[in-house]
């Protein structure tokens, strides 16, 4: 199955712009510019044809490319979608063109360079979302971090070094890790099967509860950094604060999703009983997080780590679904994935349109700019919205297919998280309130211009798809439902099999006795 | 009459054409003033070797009663180390110019030294080991003291001297000890009489002894203590040459003893190796954390690597075999590259080796900042490079044979050491600074060193299979 090679030429043309933008010469950046959003346009036109191709009622992989790379270990060059990735690849295929069009204002030195980083991040990111093979997906994951540290640390803030460090150290000590639990993983499956890293095979590993445990827990601290879930988030206020906005906006928007795209794909279908048995934590330290992230970004007095700590808060929602482990909690998941990319990602992006005029983002600077600012307050007022769940915006459909879902699966979970929602509701509206309603106070802020066509041009289509998933989500819930379904029907098949074994680890044997294997009935 | 023993002449073609072509160098030294002539003559010298050599691929000779051998594993080593040899002459020819090195000499030496190494590869007698052992130090003791006005040059080199005249006592005395518990000094005969030695005893403490000089030539933990001064003290180039080479030799001959001589007594050992491969990761890393000298701090990453492969001969069989020479394979040009790109900041009287010199390098001098991007980050074990392979397969081969808890110190110290590695980066990258490096054209030898060293640290990384099979292949033909 080699005859399509759609999916590849995604993933790679970011790559090939990157080395062709060396090619530039240093003193011309419009070229580097319009080489790099011409490479970042293409792979998004190529994932709408992916979209267009993909067969809407199949649960499976599809565009699978699988090629031989190290036969010795069994490891290929296998690529594959399915519901979930689709819309995480189209999500970043969206996002780094807008990105790369608002950067032509921010980014005004080592421009090249800039834009090489960002569209080799862009080729890890897919490359990651689209890899089947375990060693691919980890060469992807690993290749994110160069980038992002280099993006944070040569184009970021005062304090940038020490924030791309610690967003290195956090994240490659946890993959690392995972890749020593990859590599015992595969190990313990080849001595039954030839040796693979193929995780659709992998996924009928047998394991000892014990093993799942272990390998279990690899795996998810490795994602949990990423996500990042409390209390391993330290590094994300630093690193969005720290980062240039195009940075931020790719570390929220995407590369956060990368971690709960690793529990979805590879964690919790990997190592089902583990899954169930690490449930009543992860809801735990997920509820922690929404309630955490809410409140610490109530008394923000910076208005990048207000919109830091409010992913982690979104986040925590986000690994509620995932962890309800039913249809609907995990749909809403994935629909709240998407959510937070485009409307996390606007925040930074507007955050980043008065810091380019003000070069401050104290929230204490600003106030009434809704006067000299009327459609970056229009547009602001919509992402904000987005951000804490109205009906009508897409927010609100992600939040409510997760409660929905977590009620089913843990009520006193879903309750606490609703608590969330009030929070959320407060510091944002308090933030919109004291940056863009009431007099102007300050009088420097009296003269600043407008949204400029090229910020319009990155703004709209981002407030154009909060408004479209918002009112009419069924296409995309629709798309992934397959997916979904396989993959709790695999997680289930795998907790029957398991328990008419008989599981010897009693604290397994209860947690899968009175866990979340009930599936909710409320669907449309 | 003593008859004539059954020479296999073929099987001493490569080593006969580096000696020559070095004898040929000390010659040509006295009468050609050009250093750059001679630096090609190096070069023609060991690429027609090369090339020789890899005709060779597929032999399997067993020469002089069974003590030399031309097999797949010996030719490996041959090329890689010959490879290596072209490498660092190029580097030489423009590094050559900013000490005060006699160049024919130099050249020799390194010949000689090279031939050395190819003997340890090809060794499958103890005594022939020892023979590659003396023919490589004694060559490398002179050579890191060539620079002979530099004071610290000539530090290196006396205490290179004596603490490896040490190590060779130990050799001897592990050796002797050997013979008194076997009977034999050839490996196969060993390999035969392990099972059931005359004096376990004594083979145990002969293999201990072994270890020791082993451990002392590859730089492990506690064996150490010179590498630093030494590496730091000897002319960079010559110090690329000992990170890369000499490590390799001394591998060679080691993983040879360990893996194929001493197999049956792997329980034995492979204990003793685990605590060797342990402290010496640990220790190469976090000491290299403290370094500020670039030289210094690359001497203690090196020792860091000698661990990673302790792990692959620890996990021993083929598969730990084939892990410990894909990895050197991997790390010479990684490091090769490293010590190149130190050599390109430096001039003549001015090193530049601080790591702070390196601070805004990596924009104003963009290829040596790419470059040394591939080498730290490969070095670090970042995808898709070599030396993320390299890590791979060593990793895999450990827990294969059940360490996980090898593989997991080991991974943890890859994040130790990124600590350092990335310091260099953040330096180039992300420090503002002042000082110029040498344009690419000016010195077009090094620089196309430093462009291969590159170029193959991507390709390895990416495309590891081939090399990968090869390494298994040869491991597998050990004679």
């Amino acid at each position: 199955m080699t005859g399509n090679v759609l999916l590849s030429l995604v993933v790679w043309t970011p790559l090939v712009g990157a080395c062709l933008l060396l090619l530039v010469p240093r003193d011309q950046p419009e070229g580097a510019r319009r080489t790099a959003l011409a490479f970042s346009l293409v792979p998004f036109v190529l994932s709408l044809a992916l979209w267009a191709g993909f067969r809407t009622e199949s649960g499976d992989f599809q565009f699978v490319e699988q090629q031989r790379w190290i036969p010795e270990f069994g490891i290929q060059y296998l690529l594959g979608i399915d519901g979930m990735s689709l819309f995480l690849v189209l999500l970043t295929t969206f996002l780094t063109p807008l990105v790369v069009l608002f950067s032509f204002g921010d980014i005004t030195t080592r421009v090249k360079e800039y834009f090489f980083f960002l569209l080799m991040l862009e080729t890890g990111m897919i490359g990651a979302f689209v890899a089947l093979d375990l060693f691919l997906f980890y060469v992807f994951w690993e290749l994110m971090l160069v980038p992002m540290t280099f993006i944070i640390g040569v184009w970021g803030g005062a304090r940038r070094i020490y924030a791309s460090l610690k967003f290195l150290f956090y994240t490659l000590t946890a993959s690392l890790l995972m890749l020593v639990a990859i590599l015992y993983l595969v190990g313990i499956h080849a001595r039954t099967a030839p040796v693979t890293f193929d995780v659709r095979q992998l996924y009928d590993a047998a394991l000892t509860p014990n093993e799942q445990m272990w390998l279990f827990a690899a795996f998810a601290l490795a994602f949990a950094v990423k996500v990042p879930m409390f209390p391993l988030h330290t590094w994300l206020p630093d690193a969005h604060v720290e980062a240039p906005t195009g940075g931020s906006v790719i570390l929220a928007g995407v590369l956060l999703k990368l971690g709960t795209y690793g529990f979805l794909r590879f964690a919790m279908p990997l190592f089902p009983e583990a899954t169930v048995a690490a449930t009543p934590l992860i809801l735990a330290l997920a509820v922690v997080g929404i309630l955490y992230g809410a409140a610490v970004a109530m008394v923000q007095p910076d208005l990048k780590k207000l919109v830091a700590y409010s992913s982690v808060s979104h986040l925590g929602f986000v690994m509620l679904g995932l962890f309800a482990v039913n249809v609907t909690g995990i749909e809403g998941a994935i629909y709240q994935m998407l959510n937070h990319g485009l409307s996390t990602g606007a925040l930074f992006l507007l955050v980043g349109v008065i810091y380019e005029r003000r070069h401050t983002r104290a929230i204490a600077d600003f106030g009434g700019l809704w006067r000299p600012l009327p459609r970056y307050a229009a547009v602001f007022l919509v992402v904000m919205l987005s951000s804490i769940g109205l009906p009508g915006l897409n927010g609100f459909v992600g939040e409510f297919l997760i409660l929905l879902g977590a009620f089913g699966a843990n009520r006193p979970a879903a309750a606490c998280a609703s608590a969330g929602l009030v929070l959320g509701a407060v510091y944002m509206l308090w933030m919109f309130q004291r940056v863009v309603f009431g007099p102007l106070r300050h009088e420097e802020n009296a003269g600043l211009p407008d949204l400029s066509r090229r910020e319009i041009a990155v703004l709209v289509p981002v407030v154009a798809m909060i408004v479209v998933m918002g009112v009419y989500p069924r296409p995309f819930l629709r798309t992934m439902e397959p997916s979904v379904k396989a993959l709790v029907a695999r997680m289930e098949a795998h907790r029957s099999v398991q328990a008419h074994r008989g599981v010897q680890d009693s604290a397994l044997a209860r947690a899968a006795g009175g866990g979340p294997v009930v599936e909710t009935a409320v669907r449309e | 009459m003593i008859p004539f023993p059954d020479i296999s002449w073929i099987a001493l073609v490569p080593l006969l054409l580096v000696s020559g072509c070095g004898i040929l160098m000390l010659g040509a030294g006295l009468f050609v003033d050009d250093d750059e002539v001679l630096g090609w003559g190096a070069i023609t010298g060991l690429v027609v070797t090369l090339i020789t050599t890899a005709t060779l691929i597929g032999q399997r000779i067993s020469t002089f009663n069974h003590t030399f051998a031309l097999d797949g594993y010996a030719i490996f080593f041959d090329l890689l180390i010959l490879g290596v040899g072209v490498l660092v002459v190029l580097m030489s020819m423009n590094y050559l110019e900013d000490t005060d090195i006699g160049a024919g000499e130099y050249y020799a030496l390194v010949l000689f030294a090279l031939a050395g190494m190819m003997v340890m590869a090809s060794a499958t007698d103890l005594i022939v080991i020892f023979l590659g052992l003396e023919i490589m130090s004694i060559s490398i003791y002179v050579l890191a003291g060539a620079w002979r006005t530099q004071l610290r040059a000539n530090e290196a080199s006396m205490k290179y001297f004596l603490l490896g005249a040490f190590a060779t006592g130990f050799l001897l005395y592990g050796i002797a000890l050997v013979y008194g518990a076997t009977g034999t000094t050839r490996l196969d005969l060993i390999a035969a009489k392990v099972a059931a030695p005359l004096d376990r005893a004594l083979l145990l403490a002969g293999v201990a002894m072994l270890l020791v000089a082993f451990g002392f030539k590859v730089a492990a933990v506690p064996f150490h203590m010179w590498t630093p001064d030494v590496y730091e003290g000897a002319p960079t180039s010559v110090t690329a040459l000992m990170a890369v080479a000499v490590k390799s030799a001394a591998f060679a001959a080691f993983a040879r003893v360990f893996l194929h001589a001493l197999a049956g007594l792997q329980a034995d050992w492979s204990v003793l190796l685990w605590v060797l491969a342990v402290v010496t990761m640990t220790t190469g890393n976090v000491l290299a954390l403290a370094q500020h000298n670039i030289k210094r701090m690359l001497a203690y990453s090196s020792i860091a690597h000698a661990g990673y492969i302790l792990v692959a001969l620890t996990a021993g069989g083929a598969a730990g075999g084939a892990a410990a020479l894909f990895y050197l394979l991997a790390y010479a040009f990684m490091n090769l590259g490293a010590f190149g790109v130190v050599i390109a900041l430096g001039r003549r009287g001015e090193p530049h080796e601080e790591i702070d010199d390196y601070a805004g390098l990596g924009f104003r001098a963009p290829l040596l900042g790419v470059a040394m991007a591939v080498f730290m980050l490969s070095l670090t074990g970042i995808p898709p490079l070599a030396g993320f392979a390299g890590k791979f397969y060593v990793f895999t081969a450990a827990l294969r044979e059940g360490y996980v808890a090898l593989a997991v110190i080991g991974v943890l110290n890859s994040v130790v050491s990124a600590g350092y590695y990335v310091r260099v980066l953040v330096m180039m990258f992300m420090t503002p600074g002042t000082l110029e490096a040498a344009r690419p054209g000016s010195r077009p030898y090094l620089f196309t060193s430093i462009v291969v060293s590159a170029v193959a640290t991507v390709v390895v990384g990416v495309f590891p299979a081939l090399w990968l099979t090869l390494a298994r292949l040869s491991f597998l033909s050990l004679l």
